[in-house]
């Protein structure tokens, strides 16, 4: 029994800090995200860290990947999280995993180089307009003719849509509920494009994919057509969970900037932090974090070794940051009095991401009923 | 990270698993010759004191391999190993780590084997959360000590043989912590007078206890004279990481699953209700988290460091669970949750007495605040109030 990390992967964990220390500064990293018409990230530090191994950690060897586990790509997005370093790396993660998990040799060959060594964004869309995480909410269809397919609808609220080099898309294969299909379809695309919106935690792009009889071959699908639902669900529970990973660290940063605000504010006197009305949230947000630190490590540990128990680990460690999380940083806003309002103070930027965190890849409300229905209620 | 059992830790659950099938037959009643043969058998295997060391007649158990044995034990609804509970927690322990050979001798047989209960006088009115504040007076004459004072919310003291006692020796100290001293003190003591405190859901589990020109021949003093701060502190530290607790909470939560199936109200079972399922998939969620926070915790004891404050966090979770269980379960029954007994009471009022117990284990050990402080100072590095 050992519920802890590797020498190796502390000493990742401690070189991932130092990078961002020195290279992504929060003030560095507003500048990126503040800069108009900018990417939203920084292409020549992403290129670095995919020299480093860090954007392919989690891909194959055999196809330009590092070949290591979930478990220590967890350590790379708890850091990514405390920096709130913008980058497509969850996206492209999950687009890589899409592929490799569910495509063939020749498909892995032919996306996952491009992906893991930086040169590609890959992105992962699933919503629609029905704002929900069930099969029945995608409607964008994927028409046969011939060998290939004609895809047609609006994909909602993806991560980086817009950076995207590839995407993998579910689509509607059937009339019935669950007869989706996963197709790659790649940014040159006739008949594909993409924008992102106007989002309110700057440092995640999110966007729109629209396809107007977007055609792509049928050697484009992951597995087979129209039986999808099942890899689409393990990966709306890897990016539930990869999402909390990264929210681990951002949470643990949000807590430390706050407590270290109450020890210098000075009021009445005294540190403000010497105050129990002080004290007491800040104790509470301390075991918030510690509490789904917990849950989402064993979520990802049980998707490493494809545990029984996987998905309710994941809806657990999701449900459980959904609502802490953004409780916390609200706390840590309003503990920091006047200036947590500022767009100086960087609580705020936490308290964006927390509200990006909530309902990505489903809130509380949705992973709690599934806790519920999982445990036979 | 790796949560599988290594292979000399499966065969001991494997060890553990077969006893507790050939002691704890499927269906049978706890009667007292079961229970005498129960008592019997952990004796003879060592599990009672199974964490002290075999010397002195304890089990010399590893830390995983308690964890084993309370999980297994747990799944099963096993009786408790050993019936002497602050002897076998906190007594036991500080005996053995400051007690005289002759101290060792005398109480720690006894206590193993269940022979008569200890109660602990530490909490005093005046002195809750601030224990060491304490002042019930100590004066020493000759080979005795002379004790004059009060001890309050010491738990089934009337029906204890013996107590752990918290006594100021000292009164003139640079720190409050120095001056205390302790004592084991036989409760059949001219000058010892227990009043039983009746609690709000009407039964009496603790008791004051009055000390008037009370005699202790110093040969009962554990550990040196103002030492006993430090005698409190380190079998407090011997506590564990909790896990076992969560076995309780989740047994509970299948209770109020059975509860919200079976109470239907306005023609629906509360089972359907979003709002009763969202809050029972919330209490899972909080009780596998102290789960994992404690395993977490073990991994650290494992590593060889020692726990910390760390174990705040779970007693936070666990006083949450406690009271919010309580309500929960009032909340699915309605109307009926208001009874105490009688035929319209579910399960004759046992939901209502739950929801009115929860103070013995929240407030004992330690109020949420002051883990709270314990976090905000100790961990978070927040100046001292």
């Amino acid at each position: 029994m050992n519920f802890g990390f590797t020498e190796e992967q502390e000493l990742l964990r401690a070189e991932v800090r130092k990078f961002l220390d020195q290279n992504a500064p929060l003030e560095r990293v507003r500048e990126i995200v503040e800069a108009e018409d900018g990417p939203g990230n920084d292409p020549a530090l992403w290129a670095r860290m995919a020299e480093l191994g860090w954007v392919g950690l989690n891909m194959p060897e055999a196809h330009g990947g590092v070949g290591l586990d979930l478990e220590t790509l967890l350590v790379v997005l708890e850091e990514t999280g405390r920096s709130l370093f913008p980058s497509p790396l969850i996206s492209t993660v999950l687009a890589a995993k899409a592929i490799e998990r569910f495509g063939s040799e020749e498909q892995q060959a032919r996306w996952i180089p491009g992906l893991a060594d930086g040169s590609k964004v890959g992105t992962f869309a699933f919503m629609e307009r029905s704002d929900t995480l069930g099969p029945e909410g995608v409607e964008t269809l994927a028409k046969p003719d011939g060998d290939e397919l004609i895809l047609s609808g609006e994909k909602l609220f993806v991560s980086d849509a817009a950076a995207a080099d590839l995407t993998v898309v579910a689509v509607r294969s059937g009339s019935d509920a669950p007869s989706l299909s996963l197709v790659v379809v790649e940014k040159d695309t006739a008949g594909a494009s993409a924008a992102d919106f106007e989002a309110m935690d700057l440092t995640k792009r999110i966007g729109k994919l629209t396809l107007e009889d977007a055609r792509v071959g049928t050697d484009c699908v992951l597995g087979e057509q129209g039986a999808a639902w099942p890899s689409i669900q393990w990966l709306l529970d890897l990016g539930a969970a990869l999402v909390t990973a990264e929210a681990v660290g951002a949470a643990e940063a949000a807590l430390e900037i706050t407590t270290e605000f109450a020890k210098g504010r000075i009021q009445f006197d005294e540190q403000i932090g010497k105050f129990q009305g002080v004290k007491h949230p800040l104790a509470d947000i301390y075991v918030d974090v510690e509490s789904f630190r917990s849950l989402v490590y064993y979520a990802i540990w049980a998707l490493d070794q494809d545990a029984d128990d996987a998905r309710l680990a994941v809806s657990r460690a999701k449900a459980y940051c959904a609502d802490a999380f953004p409780q916390s940083a609200i706390m840590g806003v309003q503990l920091h009095g006047g200036v947590g309002y500022t767009w100086e103070y960087d609580i705020q930027l936490y308290l964006k991401r927390a509200k990006w965190v909530r309902p990505m890849f489903g809130d509380a409300d949705h992973h709690y009923e599934r806790v519920a229905l999982l445990g036979d209620l | 990270m790796d949560f599988q059992l290594s292979e000399e830790e499966e065969a001991f659950r494997q060890e553990v698993a077969s006893f507790l099938d050939e002691h704890l037959p499927e269906g049978q009643g706890r009667t007292p010759e079961f229970q005498a043969k129960w008592t019997e058998a952990i004796r003879e295997k060592r599990w009672v004191g199974f964490s002290w060391p075999e010397d002195v007649g304890g089990g010399g158990g590893g830390i995983m391999e308690q964890v084993i044995l309370k999980d297994e034990m747990a799944k099963r609804k096993a009786p408790a190993l050993g019936s002497c509970f602050m002897g076998l927690a906190w007594v036991g322990p500080s005996i053995i780590q400051y007690g005289t050979e002759e101290q060792k001798q005398k109480y720690i047989p006894d206590i193993l084997d269940g022979k008569y209960q200890w109660c602990t006088g530490y909490s005093e009115p005046d002195s809750g959360s601030d224990l060491a504040s304490l002042k019930c007076k100590c004066e020493r004459e000759g080979d005795e000590y002379v004790v004059n004072g009060q001890k309050i919310w010491t738990s089934i003291a009337m029906w204890s043989k013996m107590m752990i006692l918290l006594v100021r020796t000292e009164t003139e100290v640079k720190s409050k912590h120095d001056g205390i001293t302790c004592l084991l003190v036989e409760m059949d003591t001219p000058g010892i007078e227990v009043r039983p405190i009746k609690n709000m859901s009407g039964g009496a589990m603790f008791a004051e206890v009055f000390f008037d020109d009370v005699r202790v021949p110093v040969e009962n003093r554990l550990g040196d004279e103002g030492q006993g701060w430090q005698v409190t502190i380190s079998a407090l530290a011997s506590e564990r990481s909790s896990i076992a607790e969560v076995h309780g909470l989740i047994r509970k939560i299948e209770e109020v699953k059975d509860l919200a199936r079976n109470t239907i109200r306005g023609g629906r079972a509360m089972s359907d209700d979003p709002g009763i399922r969202r809050r029972i998939a919330q209490a899972e969620t909080k009780v596998e988290a102290m789960r994992l926070n404690g395993m977490r915790f073990l991994t650290k004891q494992l590593k060889g460091e020692p726990l910390g404050s760390e174990t705040s966090i779970n007693k936070l979770h666990r006083a949450d669970l406690e009271i919010g269980l309580g309500e929960l379960a009032l909340e699915i029954l309605g109307s009926s949750s208001t009874l105490m007994g009688g035929e319209e009471a579910e399960k004759g009022g046992a939901w209502a007495k739950f929801s009115l117990n929860w103070p013995e284990v929240v407030i004992g050990g330690g109020t949420p605040n002051i883990q709270r402080n314990i976090i905000a100072e100790r961990i978070l590095g927040l100046p001292k109030d």
